[in-house]
């Protein structure tokens, strides 16, 4: 059965850094990652079953991981070699209990919690983090049962979704696919709830002006989740949602998920100041200085340096920059941050949402499942490959906004490629 | 030689390519066969004495105001307003007009012993003028004697300190001007008619207004219902204008207007070609041409513009009138007609037009696309009475480059406007209603436009406002050889060439078409019949 496996190769690791300095994602053929031919992995314990991918995303973390770009600090909490794909659909190949206490019966569709938290490492009693519904945060994620990875996909005892041989998956990871959502929707279910906990972690209060800074997956998505978690009541509704998008398939995919204003990313701070009535100070008029109000909280969904500069000059004083795209090392004046009490938040995975006050707590996948079903969010999956066409398909996603695409998946089910 | 009037050429087969102004250049386009071509008249004679007829124009009044010196006496409160940098066009050679007048009257109230006087610069919501513009409207002599003892000031229609408001008129129009000017014993103000939407009531009561003043005229209503704006009794603008200043007068504010007319003498010797009937250039004005418009078409925008924006226009002055504001604008308005009307018979298919790097509101800065929008369907298209010369659902032809370029320090709402209301709506009243409001009172804008040279933030809404009727009039509009992207983002389509445009233009008005082209320069009127 066909599985990529990403190994430890320092020389190919530098040799795809070095490529894909000219493009992210150009560098796959000759870094660390193979097709190879390859069972699935042994079940590590009682509790897990197997997982039979049908589809897998490329995410911007696995871009960055092929690229070579991705931080050090990950190093001790991944172990080689591993299948990558952290976004899955597939089906259990044996009956099973759902993370909600669902009974699955083999064969059933299930959308994959890839965090390997306390619960899937057989950790007793589990962190303080997990204990709290907060796997994302796990503590534990180099230890227990299976080796080093925080996530499914980057661990070497789980395999990965981007294989056709299937990984192995605890219980506490699998939440079934309503019948009436596609395989297209419950692939980014995963995504959606990276935007969900990214929305439901930032202070947005009635009445605020938003940024959200990238159009890519996440940046939709994050666009998406506001608007439906605001009429659910489960945040406040901004006065204006602003969306800095690239390209002009980004700029209508944001406009249709609910963006007040969507504006080129250059145009964004300018948007920002209008809307929060700023004074503009410290550049000539008409270039992007630090505001002197600026946005409540800004969603930076890109992670480079330069967004995340371009975050802490729109946001406003005291105001939040929630950090939703992976970000790796950077250089960056603070001195902003400093000067204006900035709280710079990361936002990563998911667990459980508070609920406040008239609410639940609840999975954040729960509520990923609303958000992909209310917005059909298969619409954001331009093209699918099959695993043999693996350089194609990461060049793709590598540059899936210039080439009119967002997200990128790989097909594994039986078939002509699509 | 007796002066000619303006006329309408019927292009045959040997009429000459007809020349286009193309933004900071020019091109010769060939108009089909049995296209017609409005041309101005020729230049009105100047007054041989200007100072003499200033001086005449003062002491004989028109209408019911006694000779400017019985207005003038020791301990009074003068204040002399004026028109800003946006007339005439292309700035006039020096001596400027409004300094042959000011220095008039200043002579005047010298010898009559008033102390007590102010000079505004009625900006309205336009830009401040910068000191090179206040010394060449002014002349030094004005300028370092009012400037340095801050006596020489620029309306400032965000000022809650220096606005009064004087009340509603029946209608329910706040007035609220100046409240140096409105305080005063006397309000002398002194205006450029550079074309017929000038002067009257509307020196004062939109010169000198705030905002909250402003916005009852300046409105996609009201600009619908001026047809054309150009054209004063048919112009609900003006209507608007006329019961404010009426209740102005009412208030106790004496108004001493002195209007005054220029000639279309528009360009100096070495531009002279532009103003020419084609068929008529000597050998100078053809190597003149190609020269100018090689060497223009090879230098960067930024350099053309420099060059043209340099150009100092030999514009004179062919009337001066003064005394009580309507008597004084209906003899410079007949003024104004004797220099540019021309008789138009029937409407047109299609009309077309070059639109020149200038425009009231781009002196010395950059023609944007909305200016450029504000051009074509406000002035020149507005630029009749009686009926638009082309019919309704009709197409107009622009042809300019339409960059989407802006001046950062004169147009900074411009920009947002391009960016954030052009993107969502260019239905006017759809802006009004959503976006209006909130530009206008954008402390930003706000601080630019008092502090720096800035238009006021809701400038580019006005703009838009002017191509209201002309928006709701024809049936497409389509800009040759401009930047498709800012072409379409104004609602517009855009062409690469003539023909281009006429073979889109089909599909509205179809395949044989009557065509109609205004000559410019110089400015002209159509009486279309």
């Amino acid at each position: 059965m066909s599985t990529l496996l990403f190994e430890r190769s320092l020389p190919r690791f530098a040799a795809a850094r070095v490529v894909s300095s000219l493009g992210s994602g150009r560098g796959v053929g000759i870094g660390p990652l193979r097709l190879v031919e390859r069972d699935a992995p042994r079940l590590p314990a009682a509790g897990w079953v197997r997982v039979d991918p049908t589809l897998s995303g490329i995410c911007g973390s696995d871009l960055a991981t092929l690229d070579g770009r991705s931080s050090r600090y990950f190093e001790d909490i991944v172990s080689f070699p591993f299948v990558p794909g952290h976004e899955v659909v597939g089906t259990v190949a044996s009956d099973a209990v759902a993370a909600d206490g669902r009974a699955l019966t083999a064969g059933d569709r299930v959308v994959l919690q890839p965090v390997l938290g306390c619960a899937a490492r057989g950790i007793e009693p589990p962190c303080a983090a997990c204990q709290g519904g907060h796997v994302g945060n796990c503590g534990r994620t180099a230890f227990g049962h299976i080796r080093p990875g925080l996530q499914t996909g980057f661990c070497a005892d789980t395999g990965g979704g981007w294989s056709s041989a299937g990984l192995v998956a605890h219980e506490s990871q699998l939440y079934p696919v309503p019948e009436d959502l596609s395989d297209e929707d419950a692939v980014t279910v995963e995504p959606v709830a990276c935007a969900v906990h990214a929305v439901l972690g930032a202070p947005v209060a009635g009445g605020d002006v938003v940024a959200v800074l990238g159009a890519g997956t996440l940046g939709l998505l994050v666009t998406a989740s506001l608007g439906h978690l605001a009429a659910l009541g489960r945040c406040a509704t901004p006065s204006a949602l602003l969306v800095g998008a690239r390209y002009g398939h980004q700029q209508k995919l944001a406009r249709r998920l609910g963006a007040t204003e969507v504006l080129p990313p250059d145009q964004l701070p300018r948007a920002v100041r209008r809307h929060s009535r700023s004074l503009s100070f410290g550049g000539d008029p008409g270039t992007t200085a630090t505001l002197s109000d600026g946005a409540d909280v800004v969603f930076d969904c890109v992670g480079s340096p330069e967004s995340i500069a371009q975050a802490l000059a729109m946001v406003r004083p005291r105001g939040t920059v929630a950090l939703v795209g992976m970000p790796g090392r950077a250089t960056l004046d603070l001195a902003p941050l400093w000067h204006r009490e900035v709280r710079l938040a990361g936002a990563y995975a998911y667990g459980s949402e508070a609920g406040g006050s008239a609410h639940d707590a609840v999975s954040t996948f729960s509520l990923a499942f609303d958000v992909a079903a209310a917005h059909r969010t298969g619409q954001l999956v331009s093209a699918t490959y099959p695993l043999s066409r693996f350089e194609d398909a990461v060049a793709h996603a590598g540059a899936a906004g210039r080439r009119g695409a967002v997200k990128i998946a790989f097909d594994t089910r039986k078939g002509p490629s699509r | 030689m007796s002066r000619r009037p303006g006329f309408v050429l019927e292009v045959d087969k040997s009429t000459p390519s007809t020349l286009f102004w193309n933004g900071e250049g020019f091109v010769l386009e060939a108009l089909p066969e049995g296209s017609r071509v409005v041309y101005a008249p020729e230049p009105v004679k100047a007054l041989e004495d200007p100072y003499g007829a200033i001086r005449h124009a003062l002491l004989h009044p028109v209408g019911d105001r006694d000779p400017l010196p019985a207005l003038l006496r020791p301990g009074m409160k003068l204040t002399i307003c004026f028109d800003d940098v946006s007339l005439p066009l292309p700035p006039m050679a020096s001596p400027d007009i409004r300094q042959m007048v000011i220095e008039t009257v200043l002579d005047m109230a010298a010898e009559a012993g008033v102390d007590d006087v102010v000079l505004v610069a009625a900006l309205a919501l336009h830009r401040r003028m910068t000191e090179e513009e206040l010394r060449h409207a002014l002349g030094d002599r004005v300028y370092d004697a009012f400037a340095p003892h801050g006596l020489l000031t620029q309306h400032d229609a965000e000022d809650p300190d220096n606005l009064v408001h004087l009340g509603q008129t029946d209608q329910g129009e706040d007035v609220e001007i100046n409240k140096r000017a409105a305080t005063s014993d006397l309000l002398v103000y002194v205006n450029i008619n550079l074309v017929s939407m000038d002067g009257g009531h509307k020196s004062v009561a939109t010169g000198l207004a705030s905002y909250r003043s402003l916005r009852h005229h300046h409105n996609p209503s009201t600009m619908r219902h001026s047809r054309s704006f150009m054209d004063q009794p048919s112009s609900e603008l003006h209507s608007s204008n006329w019961r404010m200043g009426r209740l102005i007068a009412d208030s106790g504010v004496e108004v001493f207007q002195i209007e005054t007319t220029l000639n279309n003498d528009t360009f100096p010797t070495n531009f002279a070609f532009l103003q020419k009937r084609e068929w008529e250039w000597s050998l100078r004005d053809r190597t003149t041409y190609a020269a100018t418009s090689t060497a223009l078409a090879k230098v960067p925008p930024r350099l053309s513009r420099q060059i043209l924006h340099s150009i100092r226009s030999p514009h004179a002055l062919t009337s001066v009138q003064a005394g009580e504001v309507e008597a004084v604008h209906a003899l410079t308005t007949a003024n104004v007609w004797t220099q540019q009307g021309v008789d138009v018979e029937g409407q047109t298919d299609i009309l077309t037009m070059g639109l020149p790097y200038i425009c009231p509101y781009n002196v010395n800065s950059i023609m944007n696309p909305i200016l450029v929008a504000c051009l074509g369907l406000g002035y020149f298209f507005n630029m009749y009475r009686g009926r638009p010369l082309v019919r309704e659902g009709g197409v107009v032809i622009m042809r300019h480059p339409t960059r989407p370029e802006f001046h950062p320090g004169h147009h900074p709402s411009y920009i947002d406007f391009y960016e954030q209301v052009l993107t969502q709506t260019v239905d006017p009243t759809e802006m009004h209603k959503q976006f209006e409001e909130s530009f206008a009172t954008d402390p930003w804008y706000v601080h630019l436009y008092r502090t720096g040279h800035a238009y006021h933030g809701v400038h580019p809404f006005y703009m838009w406002y002017w191509c209201a009727h002309a928006l709701a009039h024809v049936g497409r509009v389509i800009v040759v050889g401009g930047n498709p992207a800012a072409v379409r983002r104004l609602g517009f389509s855009p062409a690469s060439s003539l023909d281009d445009a006429l073979e889109i233009a089909s599909d509205i008005v179809g395949p044989s078409p009557t065509l109609t082209h205004v000559h410019n320069p110089p400015i002209l009127m159509a009486d279309v019949h």
